[in-house]
C-alpha cells in the first residue's frame, strides 16, 4: 500500500520493482536539532497512497539507545521510519512512545514490536485504546485494505503524571496532560537541544482536531508555552516551528473556538446554526478546514453549554 | 413499551434491506416499521403540516440534530422521529398535554448507516401526517466511548433548561432542557474485555408546567449522549411565574428530576 502511488506515477509495475526499496516521497527526513530526526506527515485524510502518513512521526538517538515518538499511522508507514532509523543508526530501539490514542500516531507501533522496546503512553491511554482500538483498526483498514493497519498496540509503561527516559548522555522528559486534544495527551521534551513534542497538542497548517477538551486545552497549551522549548516539532504541519510562536495560530483557532461558540451557547442559538457561523473567520487559514471545524464546534458546543 | 422497544430493535436489525441503496426496499421498509409502530392506520403525506429537518450528512453520526415543526394551529396531539435503520428505530414518541406546543421539537439523535429519518405527527382527528428526510450518516450508534462519557456518568442526572425569547401569557415559549446522561445503548463494547457497555439509557420525559402536562415522551436507545430536548409549552396568565417541572426515567429504573423557575418576564 506505501509504495502505490509512487508506483503508479513512475507508470512501471510494481513486479518489476523490489519493494522495499521504494518509498512514497513524504518519506524525507529532516534533522531538526542534533540526533533529532523527523519525517513529516502529509496535510491529507489516510488513503491508500499515504499509508496514513498524515501525522509527523520520527526518532531521538542518544548515546546508547533510540526513542521513537509518534512510530507512524500504520504498519507500513512504522516499518518505513524503522527501516530510515537503522539507516541511521544501529542502536538498540528501546523506547516508543504512543502520544495519544489518535490512529494516526500510534498505528506503526506494530513495526517495532520485535524490537521488543517500552511502549510508553499516558496513563488513561490504555483505557481509551480499549475503548476505541478495535474500531480504528477496523475504520483504518477499510481505507488502506485488510492487515494494512497492524495490530493495537498496548503501552507496556504508562506516566500518570511525568517521567524521564535516559537514552545515554540524553534524558528526556515526558509530560501526562489533562484532557485537552484528548484525554491522554502525552509530550515529550529534549532539554538539551530544547525541543518539545507536544504531538496533537500542537496543529500547525492542518486544522486542529478537538477530541478531549477545549478548555483543557488552552490550558495546557499556557503550560507548555512557558516550557522553556526553542523549537516544537508539531503533530501535523512542518517539521519544526519556532516555540512559543508557533502555537500563536492554535491559540488563535481554539480561543475563537471558545468565544465565539460561548456566544452561541448565550443566544441560544443551536449546534447546526453554530456550525455554520462560529469561527467562520478561520476558514482559508487552514487545510482540511470543512472535514474538521464543523465537528469541532459541535464538540465545542456539547462542552461549553454545560458551565 | 420495554416490550415494543425490543420487538422494533429486532426489526431494525434484522429488517434492514440487503441492499442498502436500493430506495423500494427503504419504503418497503419503512411500510413495516410504520405498521409497527401505527397500525394499519394510513398516513397522509402533507409537507405543509410538518417537516423535518436534519442534515443531509452529518458531521457528527453519534450527534446529528434534527428539528422538527409542525403548523402552528393544526392541533397536533403527538409526535414520532423513526431513524429508519437504527437498531432501536423509534427515537422518540411524544405525546402533548394541556400546556404542550407541538409546533417546534428538537432532539439530537445517534445515525447508525445511511437512513431516512422519519416524523410523523398525530393530530386530534387521529389522522397521522408523516414526512422523510435522508440522511448520510454511520456509525453513530457503536461509536466508541469517549471522554465526554465519562463525565456524563459522573454527572448523570443533571439538567439546564434555556428559554429564550419573552414568556408572556397565551404565547408560546422555546424552551430546552439538557439532561446530562451517558445514553449507553448496549452496542459500545470494551475491546479489553469483549464486553459490551450495558444498555443504559433514558426511556422517559415527563415535563410539567406547575403540574399540568407539556409533554411526555418515550425513547429506545437512539438519543444521542446527554439528551436535549428543544419544545415549546404555552403558559397561561395563572402560570407565570410558575415551575415547569422535568421527570426523567431510564432504563434502570433510575428517576432524576428537577424544578426550574420560569418567570414572568412581561416584555
Ligand atoms: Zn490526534
Amino acid at each position: 500500500m506505501l509504495h502505490r502511488r509512487h508506483l503508479l506515477l513512475g507508470g512501471l509495475c510494481a513486479c518489476c520493482l523490489p519493494l522495499t526499496r521504494t518509498r512514497a516521497s513524504s518519506f524525507i527526513l529532516t534533522e531538526v536539532a542534533p540526533g533529532i530526526h523527523v519525517r513529516r506527515g502529509v496535510d491529507e485524510d489516510a488513503s491508500p497512497g499515504n499509508a496514513d502518513a498524515i501525522a509527523n512521526a520520527g526518532f531521538i538517538v542518544g548515546q546508547e539507545s533510540v526513542l521513537v515518538f509518534d512510530p507512524g499511522g500504520s504498519l507500513g508507514d512504522g516499518a518505513a521510519l524503522r527501516a530510515m532509523i537503522r539507516e541511521k543508526t544501529q542502536l538498540p530501539i528501546r523506547t516508543v512512545v504512543l502520544n495519544h490514542v489518535h490512529p494516526d500516531h500510534i498505528f506503526g507501533a506494530g513495526a517495532f514490536l520485535e524490537d521488543k522496546p517500552d511502549f510508553i503512553g499516558h496513563a488513561r491511554l490504555p483505557a481509551a485504546l480499549a475503548a476505541r482500538g478495535d474500531y480504528y483498526k477496523q475504520r483504518l483498514e477499510e481505507i488502506l485494505g485488510a492487515g494494512a493497519a497492524g495490530p493495537v498496540v498496548m503501552p507496556t509503561l504508562d506516566v500518570a503524571d511525568a517521567a524521564e527516559v535516559d537514552l545515554g548522555e540524553r534524558v528526556v522528559r515526558l509530560k501526562a496532560h489533562g484532557p485537552a486534544h484528548t484525554d491522554n495527551d502525552l509530550s515529550v521534551f529534549d532539554a538539551e537541544t530544547g525541543t518539545l513534542f507536544p504531538s496533537d497538542l500542537l496543529f500547525v497548517g492542518r486544522v486542529p482536531a478537538l477530541d478531549g477538551s477545549l478548555n483543557g486545552w488552552l490550558a495546557e497549551l499556557e503550560a507548555l508555552k512557558r516550557i522553556g522549548a526553542a523549537r516544537a516539532v508539531p503533530g501535523h504541519g512542518p517539521e519544526q516551528v519556532n516555540w512559543p510562536a508557533g502555537a500563536a495560530d492554535l491559540e488563535r483557532y481554539l480561543r475563537t473556538l471558545v468565544e465565539e461558540t460561548r456566544q452561541a451557547v448565550r443566544d441560544n442559538i443551536g449546534i447546526e446554526a453554530a456550525v455554520e457561523q462560529v469561527a467562520a473567520g478561520e476558514r482559508g487559514r487552514w487545510t482540511l478546514f470543512d472535514a474538521y471545524h464543523g465537528r469541532n464546534v459541535t464538540q465545542a458546543y456539547k462542552e461549553l453549554e454545560w458551565e | 413499551m420495554r416490550k415494543l422497544a425490543l420487538s422494533l430493535a429486532l426489526l431494525g436489525m434484522f429488517g434492514t434491506p440487503a441492499l442498502a441503496d436500493e430506495e423500494a426496499e427503504r419504503q418497503a421498509h419503512w411500510a413495516e416499521l410504520r405498521e409497527a409502530v401505527f397500525g394499519d392506520r394510513a398516513a397522509v403525506a402533507a409537507a405543509d403540516l410538518i417537516a423535518l429537518e436534519a442534515p443531509k450528512r452529518a458531521l457528527d453520526a453519534a450527534l446529528v440534530p434534527i428539528t422538527v415543526t409542525t403548523k402552528p394551529g393544526s392541533d397536533v396531539t403527538g409526535l414520532t422521529v423513526v431513524i429508519d435503520d437504527n437498531p432501536g428505530p423509534v427515537a422518540a414518541k411524544v405525546s402533548y398535554g394541556p400546556r404542550g406546543d407541538a409546533s417546534l421539537l428538537t432532539l439530537r439523535v445517534r445515525v447508525n448507516q445511511y437512513t431516512y429519518m422519519h416524523a410523523v405527527a398525530e393530530t386530534s382527528d387521529g389522522a397521522l401526517h408523516e414526512t422523510a428526510q435522508f440522511v448520510k450518516a454511520a456509525g453513530g450508534c457503536s461509536a466508541p466511548v469517549g471522554a465526554g462519557e465519562a463525565e456524563s456518568l459522573a454527572q448523570i442526572g443533571r439538567m439546564k433548561l434555556r428559554l429564550s425569547g419573552e414568556v408572556a401569557a397565551g404565547q408560546p415559549v422555546d424552551a430546552q432542557v439538557l439532561i446530562r446522561h451517558p445514553n449507553f445503548n448496549g452496542m459500545q463494547m470494551d475491546q479489553l474485555t469483549r464486553l459490551y457497555t450495558p444498555m443504559r439509557y433514558v426511556q422517559q420525559v415527563e415535563i410539567t408546567l406547575n403540574d399540568e402536562r407539556v409533554l411526555s415522551m418515550e425513547n429506545d436507545i437512539s438519543l444521542a449522549t446527554d439528551p436535549a430536548i428543544g419544545f415549546r409549552f404555552v403558559p397561561r396568565a395563572e402560570d407565570l411565574p410558575g415551575k415547569l417541572k422535568v421527570v426523567v426515567r431510564d432504563s434502570d429504573d433510575a428517576v432524576f428530576e428537577q424544578s426550574f423557575d420560569v418567570p414572568a418576564s412581561g416584555s
